[in-house]
């Protein structure tokens, strides 16, 4: 772990399952106004017609927020959420797309699919984070952030409410921060633009 | 770890393959949305144990049935009956009351899959007894789904979501009452067949063959990238009556498309449009 990789970075990629709710929004409430960063949340659930994530992210930010589209372009100072139901893709550093392929580690969006391809895309200037979680989808994505010299970003386990997928993570990828729910938004906020 | 020992296919490999494609056997993928294009020949590596790329272009070349089996993987055939419940809901009480009016009803289901989003049509049609005087025109460029329209069976073990998505759509009959059980399968009723006429049909390449009142084209475009899609939406354009719908898939948008002029949404957040002029 060293100080070395910290750096404020164009994207940052935000994963989580069970028990991931509340520190997001935590995360989302401490961007300060003048955030240039995109933020890309990418959340296991139930596909809901109502956007109550969208509308709950929205009550903590006065960024924009948007629950992607297809072909979807990417602006700064915009927190990006991946639909239900699809997996979350990049074709370019401008422009989102969707895919209806088969659940991927038992979930779509899958955390490991959109991860990978941010990875690919935003190579050093993205950083990756996974938060609370019971299943192992993320750490593969992890795992290509950190090999397309993006940060490695993981929640602390002592501090989530179900710690299997930070776990996971920090048993099978190189880690570049390990830091609690408590941390976590402002550290977020210190890594963007 | 998985992540790591995948291979990933470079630019030139992927247009080599592509033209490779498209050159010997007529399928071109050239136009499709990479990232998503990208991902499923990467899987092939894994699913069908390819070392390299040369292996992968080799069998291409050569192997008939392989192709096959690759189209099949780069063309996505996820579906489901009565996806989105609540888009069924406004087709069973905001536009076939419309479709009533007419003699004939015709529907074209673009890129349809194994057929569910057909069968889920035909049911709603058929409640409002109408399914004697529709025809429902059920294409995609997959050749081995398309033998699945004309079967009518579909996994058994699927029945139960699709039975709760019927309900959420507002159906109130016994969802069971439209199969027969027969070891895993559910084989459909078939009157609904009666009233489809399957076919391949590649949206790339193939022309209008008819005109519509209800054009389905759902969770396809998201494959293709933005040229594509406009030149696809003149296609259904050309195809659609004047106060037609498009039905496109709940995360998909003609706003990107010069068609848009002409069309507007029946809800705000539903992916229907409603054909309002037929001019520029
Ligand atoms: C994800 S499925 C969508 C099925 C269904 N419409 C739904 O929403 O549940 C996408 C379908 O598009 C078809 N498709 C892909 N490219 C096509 C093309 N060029 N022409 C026609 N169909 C195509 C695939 O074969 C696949 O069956």
């Amino acid at each position: 772990m060293e100080e070395a990789k910290i750096r404020k970075v164009d994207a940052i990629v935000i994963g989580g399952s069970a028990g991931s709710l509340e520190v997001i929004l935590a995360i989302v409430a401490a961007l300060p106004a003048s955030t240039k960063t995109i933020i890309i949340i990418i959340v296991h659930r139930k596909n809901d017609a109502e956007s109550l994530l969208e509308n709950l992210i929205k009550s903590r930010t006065s960024l924009r927020v948007r629950e992607v589209e297809d072909k979807d372009p990417l602006r700064y100072s915009t927190i990006y959420i991946a639909p239900p139901d699809y997996h979350l893709l990049f074709e370019s550093r401008k422009e989102f797309s969707l895919d209806m392929t088969a659940k991927v580690q038992y979930s779509r969006p899958s955390i490991d699919v959109s991860f990978e391809s941010a990875a690919t895309i935003f190579k050093d200037s993205l950083a990756g984070l996974l938060l609370s979680g019971a299943n192992a989808d993320g750490t593969a994505g992890l795992i290509s952030i950190a090999s397309n010299g993006g940060i490695v970003l993981v929640q602390d386990p002592s501090s989530a409410e179900v710690d299997y997928m930070p776990q996971h993570a920090l048993a099978n990828a190189k880690v570049d921060f390990v830091v609690t729910a408590n941390d976590l938004p402002a550290f977020i906020a210190s890594i963007c633009k | 770890m998985r992540g790591l020992n995948k291979h990933i296919i470079g630019d030139e490999e992927l247009e080599q393959l592509l033209n490779e494609l498209f050159l010997t056997h007529g399928y071109d993928f050239t136009n499709y949305a990479q990232a998503s294009l990208r991902r499923r020949v990467n899987r092939l590596f894994i699913v069908d144990r390819i070392s390299s790329f040369a292996e992968l272009f080799y069998k291409v070349k050569t192997d008939k049935h392989y192709v096959t089996h690759l189209v099949e993987e780069l063309t996505v055939n996820v579906t489901e009956m009565f996806r989105d419940p609540h888009v069924y809901k406004i087709l069973r009480e905001k536009i076939i009351p419309v479709l009533a009016t007419h003699p004939v009803i015709r529907i074209w289901h673009a890129g349809c899959s194994t057929g569910e989003e057909v069968y889920s049509m035909a049911i709603l049609l058929d409640e409002a007894n109408l399914l004697h005087k529709s025809l429902l025109y059920a294409t995609d460029v997959n050749p081995s789904v398309i033998e699945n329209i004309r079967k009518g069976v579909f996994p058994l073990h699927h029945m139960k979501q699709y039975s709760e998505n019927y309900i959420q759509s507002g159906g109130k009959r016994d969802f069971s009452s439209y199969y027969t059980a027969k070891y895993d399968w559910a084989i459909f009723d078939q009157k609904f067949k009666a009233r489809m006429i399957p076919a391949t049909h590649n949206l790339v390449s193939d022309r209008s063959f008819n005109e519509f009142q209800v054009i389905f084209c759902r969770n396809v475009l998201i494959y293709f990238d933005k040229d594509l899609q406009n030149k696809v939406l003149d296609l259904f354009d050309e195809s659609l009556e004047k106060l037609g719908y498009l039905v496109l898939g709940s995360k998909e948008n003609i706003r990107f498309s010069p068609i848009v002029s002409k069309y507007g949404q029946t809800d705000p957040h539903e992916k229907i449009w409603r054909k309002l002029k037929s001019e520029k």
